[in-house]
């Protein structure tokens, strides 16, 4: 925690008497409930800007609390008086709405470490707004095609009734070629799922897929281990990253999740940040954290080509992507969002602490189904 | 859909709805008693639950930690009585309002500042996890049994307090005229006190309980907050048979609304659209309840004041 504010701190203060060239605007979730995707995000991406040695960039970090009209007041400042060339840090995909549209038309770029909903994707992209994480589906099209492989034929879906729960959903059924016992949303921040695992129980479903990120997800399995339910769980990565395995516990061990980052993914770019996450921060680090420090380095690398001054030439290195990324190698897609591998991991434990072990590919790479519709 | 998920469909609205009276008891006792709307009722859930993490996690024992949710909760609500609200129960309710979210902020940051952004571990005990098999083929954790009884036990022994005891007498007359028992000696700001952490404690034992079977983050306790204000004003303020009548009552039409709506919908809607829509009308179902009971009672089913 102190070691976090330091960084964080020197971050700030560093940036005070130099006038940095480059200013780079981070509005993340830093309170409240979600804030550990922030925390995360933010110290990947503060680990990788310290690591480049670099002084001449300036990162102003703000909490937008998980709210979009805080979110909103914090982006028109630092437009506006904080004058940012490059901004990025969102997390959830309806503060990101209401945030990059209105960024990217007054000339900012906008590098997203995590929210990627489908409206940014297609007909709404942008120039200047670059996906760095996945879009909102790819995820979730993975679980599908994992459950196919693995001969699931009957599935009971669920996810919050929000547009990232239904872009769960329609991602999951994109690629799932089995039948449905059932389909259900449930509230946003709802915490008992007695209701949900009742009926999962009496579908006859063989498998369950969900999308419950944060504190959904911990609350669903704790009372899905314990209703006795044995049917196997398939889910994205939102609910078995490193920050929630540990309050979820053995409940969710063996369970298959997808995600396009794991801790053991096999380069020497993801190895140094594992072992220099862990050193710096004193924890595993999550796919936020990998999704951050990607972010960072691939701003950084475009900071070599040319200055975000030259938007064409800034644009365009952004683009070629030239950086080291902890996924391997890294190549954005028309619509500027990721083209890449999506794995299946399964949480397993070693020694005291839960984590998740590569499995293998479950879609290779993937690029999102909307970027036909992006005419840019 | 068969009798069992049925019957199941109403344990788990009972479950709900009793965990939910453990916060809306203390919640309405102080507002009946102090006239107090004290928005950081769910922070002690929260201070409870993280209390009986903390414990769990180095002692490995449920029961201490439970203690210790009780413990816990109750002192930091006699703290913030003493330091803060003491100062507001002559003032206006938006003053109230706004020093009780204030302490919100500051306990979620407190906790933060303590325990970290990541949510903490709290798991059932293993003597009481998993499901059992009761009459009639129904599967069925014990967990939530227990949370039952648990709370039926509490229930019981509120009334017991209120009807049966000195201070429970001295609680029932603050709430009526707190002049009149001031001038018949009663130490009116001890009793505000104890009636607070006794709120607080109640606050924290629901937070430690429901802790086990959700996720134990800084929070928790407003999504909860909201739905107690619902019960209390369903129940009539100040009351507890309101509370508990009130509590089950949204418990139950909160599980079998979100079960039984979508499946209404389903009959003359595809499955998708359905779905949607019948979600989005149960979790406006508790509002709708309110609305009605508001309707035919002004001051809740068991409300004495306008």
């Amino acid at each position: 925690m102190k070691k976090v504010l330091v960084a964080a701190l020197a971050a700030t203060a560093l940036a005070g008497p130099v006038v940095a060239d480059t200013k780079i605007g981070m509005i993340t979730t830093l309170s409240g409930g979600g804030a550990g995707l922030g925390i995360d995000v933010r110290d990947g991406f503060m680990l990788a800007i310290s690591q480049s040695g670099r002084d001449d960039v300036e990162v102003v970090i703000e909490d937008d609390q998980r709210k979009p009209d805080i979110a909103v007041q914090l982006s028109d400042k630092m437009i506006q008086s904080e004058k940012v060339d490059i901004m990025t840090g969102i997390i959830w995909s309806n503060l990101a709405m209401a945030v990059v549209p209105a960024a990217t038309a007054q000339g900012v770029f906008y590098l997203s470490p995590n929210a990627g909903p489908s409206a940014l994707a297609g007909q709404g992209c942008h120039p200047n707004y670059f996906n760095v994480a996945w879009q909102n589906d790819n995820l979730h099209e993975a679980a599908g095609a994992y459950a196919n492989s693995a001969g699931y034929g009957n599935s009971f879906i669920l996810a919050p009734n929000y547009p990232a729960g239904k872009d769960a959903l329609t991602g999951y059924k994109r690629f799932f070629e089995g039948e449905l016992a059932g389909e259900l949303y449930t509230e946003l921040g709802q915490t008992d799922y007695a209701a949900e695992i009742a009926q999962i129980r009496a579908s006859g479903a063989d498998s369950v897929f969900f999308f419950l990120p944060g504190g959904m997800g911990i609350s669903f399995l704790k009372q899905y281990a314990d209703s006795g339910v044995d049917l196997p769980v398939v889910g994205p990565a939102f609910s078995f990253d490193q920050g929630i395995l540990q309050a979820v516990g053995g409940a969710a061990l063996g369970v298959v999740n997808t995600s396009q980052w794991n801790k053991d993914l096999d380069n020497a770019t993801n190895a140094a940040f594992v072992e220099s996450f862990q050193a710096e921060y004193g924890r595993l680090p999550s796919l936020y954290a990998s999704q951050g420090f990607d972010t960072a380095n691939l701003i950084l690398s475009a900071l070599d080509v040319a200055s975000p001054d030259d938007a064409d030439a800034f644009r365009e290195a952004l683009r070629a992507a030239d950086f080291d990324s902890t996924r391997g190698d890294f190549v954005f897609g028309p619509n500027h969002h990721p083209i890449q591998t999506i794995y299946a991991r399964e949480v397993v434990q070693e020694g005291d602490v839960f984590t998740n072990k590569l499995l293998g590919a479950a879609l290779e790479n993937h690029a999102d189904a909307y970027a036909g519709d992006c005419k840019m | 859909m068969s009798t069992i998920l049925i019957i199941e469909q109403i344990l788990n609205g009972l479950q709900s709805g009793i965990m939910l009276f453990l916060m809306a008891a203390g919640l309405t006792l102080i507002f009946g008693v102090m006239g107090l709307i004290n928005l950081a009722h769910g922070s002690l859930y929260m201070v409870g639950a993280f209390a009986a993490a903390a414990v769990a996690g180095a002692t490995g024992s449920f029961l201490l930690a439970l203690v210790a949710a009780l413990a816990a909760a109750a002192l930091a609500g006699a703290i913030v009585e003493m330091v803060v609200i003491r100062r507001l129960y002559k003032a206006p309710h938006l003053d109230q309002v706004l020093a009780t979210f204030a302490l919100i902020l500051i306990f979620s940051e407190g906790t933060r500042w303590i325990f970290g952004s990541f949510p903490l571990f709290l798991d059932v005990p293993s003597y009481l996890s998993g499901p059992i098999r009761l009459p009639g083929g129904i599967q069925y954790p014990l967990y939530r049994l227990v949370l039952i009884g648990v709370g039926l036990s509490v229930a019981i022994g509120l009334w017991w307090l209120t009807a049966r005891t000195r201070i429970g007498i001295q609680i029932r007359a603050g709430e009526n005229d707190r002049e009149m028992i001031a001038a018949l000696g009663v130490d009116i700001s001890k009793l505000y006190t104890i009636v607070f952490a006794l709120g607080a404690a109640l606050a924290g034992l629901a937070g430690a309980l429901v802790g086990a079977i959700q996720s134990v983050q800084v929070g928790m306790g407003e999504p909860v907050l909201i739905l107690a204000f619902v019960v209390i004003v369903i129940g009539g303020i100040g009351s507890i048979k309101g509370a508990f009548i009130g509590a089950i009552l949204v418990g139950l039409t909160d599980t079998l609304g979100g079960i039984f709506l979508p499946q209404l919908f389903k009959l003359f809607m595809e499955t998708g659209a359905a779905t949607q829509t019948g979600s989005a009308l149960a979790s406006m179902a508790v509002y709708v309840l309110m609305s009605l009971v508001l309707i035919w009672r002004p001051t809740g089913l068991f409300g004495a004041r306008a």
